[in-house]
């Protein structure tokens, strides 16, 4: 339970702004989407959050600025699903949601048995307990992605980072995933923030879109607000229909250029 | 019915108990094997009658003459405590080696300490060796080790000087420069002095045979404080194999962490180079076998790296002292001719399971 908030974030890469001075507050519980096209600035966000990237401005949990210097705390309150994990194919499931607990245990010390408790909560959870012997490798897409999000809820981390979670995953996993955490979100007051590229489903999940545009935020607001044809056409250079259901769901339809 | 407080772990822990047990024993006979076997002494047998005799309390005939007595104990027992100090350090910084550059082909030699410490040792032979027969203490392993230790900290110096990001291939590809570059100046002192390319060469394809008390005394420090750190950090290089960004992510310093292993490691190869030349293959074939055997975790790799290194050398020494009688088969001509089928045998072994 606590809020997360973006002071004047900027980050460059060689001289290249990536992201310009960027401002933002989540509060306790937001689940908070991140649009925009390739490029925008979207990835840098969250690495900046994440300890990744060197950047200027402040990253704030709780309105108590995070210390560059000590990782640990970051990961404490932290956590960070990223767009494609690096997954060791010989390393159990069990030891890999273990992974998770590295900001509690002691830097030459091994788990202890609360590690030990929190790790079997999280797998009994996310129904990953028959899975603790296999190997990662062996596992299919929507299971790693299950893993992932284990192995990040065993930081018990009340802010929750995800580059694009759904990119690998076909549309039946990509639902699975975004419920599983929008429950998670609910039921231990998780903050979210996520990047996506598919606007339906950013809207329809996320209680606020940002759409970035070069760096920097050109709109904030919810799906309604957010997710307009001449905005979509300007910042994304796409010719969308944009369709408002009778539940207040928007769903962004793609139109071949010249069949108006 | 699963429940939170069920364990999910696996049993990992008595297994591998079970294997360290297993170890322990297959090194004691390795050892008694190895003061059994050689060229001159006594009888094989007689030996482990005189060892027993030798404890408080017991008194056996053995038949061993004091002179053959001096045999085992100033000749054979130095090479073989040597074989078990310079296998468990090649085989632990290997595996180490391996998991900070998260590369499985990676072996001790890498940042160039071989070559470095080669350099040290030709420099000595070229400045006519026969000089320093007489010395209190012998340059060689020094030079050897100073040069191994020169090697490492140039590569790290230039690797950190050209590498803004935290990417370990750098630092990697700084050290095949400074390989290639301490190499290039060992061919130059050689070609100026040719008389010494049989004894560098020999050198360079490793020896135990002249092993003495005092090269054990000079390593041990070394060989015991690296094992020490590189298992502090068996946790550590198992977060690391998750990948740098995620490793960061999860509230560790990576760069603390490679640059902590990596000294360590190299301290202690570096030692056991200066005494033992360049035994090649250990570093790679010893944790890879292990990992066939236990699994990739470094909290099991290392310390099973440690005791099967030390077996893997003591055996392997055992052929270099009998196979040319009575000349002395290189170690590292040993090391690989009966490595590199045994690997494949292994790697053939675990394809049919898979």
């Amino acid at each position: 339970m606590s809020t997360l908030g973006f002071c004047d974030l900027s980050i460059a890469y060689d001289g290249v702004i990536a992201v310009n001075s960027f401002n933002d507050i989540l509060h306790s519980g937001e689940w908070l989407c991140l649009i925009g096209p390739n490029g925008a600035g979207k990835s840098s966000v969250l690495r900046a959050a994440a300890g990744l990237v060197k950047y200027s401005g402040s990253v704030a949990i709780d309105q108590q600025e995070i210390p560059a210097t000590s990782a640990k705390w970051r990961a404490k309150h932290i956590a960070f699903v990223p767009q494609t994990p690096l997954m060791p194919e010989n390393m159990s499931v069990y030891e890999y949601v273990l992974l998770g607990r590295n900001p509690y245990i002691k830097h030459f010390a091994s788990e202890s048995t609360h590690d030990k408790q929190v790790i079997n909560k999280v797998l009994m959870r996310l129904d990953l307990a028959q899975f603790a012997k296999r190997m990662v490798g062996t596992l299919s897409g929507g299971e790693r992605q299950r893993i992932v999000i284990a192995r990040a809820l065993a930081q018990e981390a009340p802010v929750l980072l995800l580059d694009e979670p759904t990119a690998a995953l076909d549309i039946g996993h990509q639902q699975q995933a975004l419920e599983l955490v929008d429950d998670l979100r609910r039921e231990q007051g998780l903050t979210v923030v996520s990047a996506m590229h598919d606007l339906t489903l950013a809207g329809l999940y996320a209680d606020r879109l940002v759409l970035m545009h070069q760096g920097s935020c050109v709109a904030s607001g919810d799906a309604q607000t957010v997710l307009r044809s001449e905005t979509l056409a300007e910042f994304y250079g796409v010719s969308a229909r944009v369709h408002h259901e009778a539940d207040g769901t928007v769903v962004v339809i793609p139109q071949r250029a010249n069949s108006n | 019915m699963l429940r939170a407080k069920d364990n999910f772990a696996p049993r990992a822990g008595t297994r591998v108990a079970y294997l360290s047990l297993v170890s322990f024993a297959l090194l004691a006979i390795a050892v008694l094997v190895g003061t059994m076997i050689g060229p001159a002494g006594p009888q094989w047998w007689r030996v482990p009658i005189e060892l027993v005799d030798r404890l408080p309390l017991i008194t056996v005939d053995s038949g061993v003459s004091p002179e053959e007595w001096n045999i085992v104990w100033q000749i054979r027992m130095p090479r073989v405590v040597l074989a078990v100090l310079v296998g468990a350090m090649l085989s632990v910084a290997g595996a180490s080696y391996q998991g900070v550059f998260r590369n499985p082909l990676v072996d001790p030699y890498l940042l160039g300490v071989a070559a470095g410490a080669g350099l040290g040792a030709t420099l000595v032979f070229a400045l006519r060796r026969s000089a320093t027969e007489n010395w209190l203490i012998d340059p060689l392993p020094l030079a050897a080790f100073v040069g191994g230790l020169v090697a490492v900290f140039a590569t790290y110096m230039i690797g950190n000087t050209f590498s803004k990001a935290r990417s370990s291939a750098t630092l990697v590809l700084a050290g095949i420069a400074v390989t290639s570059l301490t190499t290039a100046i060992q061919t130059f002192v050689l070609q100026r002095n040719n008389d010494v390319v049989r004894q560098v060469y020999g050198w360079i394809l490793g020896r135990l045979s002249s092993a003495t008390w005092g090269d054990v005394r000079l390593i041990l420090p070394y060989v015991v404080f690296s094992c020490v750190v590189l298992l502090m950090h068996r946790r550590l290089l198992d977060v690391l194999r998750v990948g740098d960004d995620e490793a960061t992510a999860l509230g560790m310093n990576i760069r603390r962490v490679r640059l902590t292993v990596v000294l360590a490691a190299t301290l202690g190869t570096a030692a056991a180079v200066a005494v033992s030349g360049l035994i090649g293959f250990v570093g790679i074939i010893v944790p890879h076998t292990v990992r066939l055997i236990v699994g990739s975790s470094y909290r099991r790799v290392l310390p099973l790296s440690i005791l099967c290194g030390a077996i893997f050398l003591v055996l392997a020494d055992i052929p270099s002292r009998i196979l040319a009688d009575p000349a002395e088969t290189p170690i590292g001509v040993v090391t690989a001719f009966f490595g590199a089928p045994f690997f494949l045998l292994l790697l053939r072994m675990r394809k049919n399971q898979v």
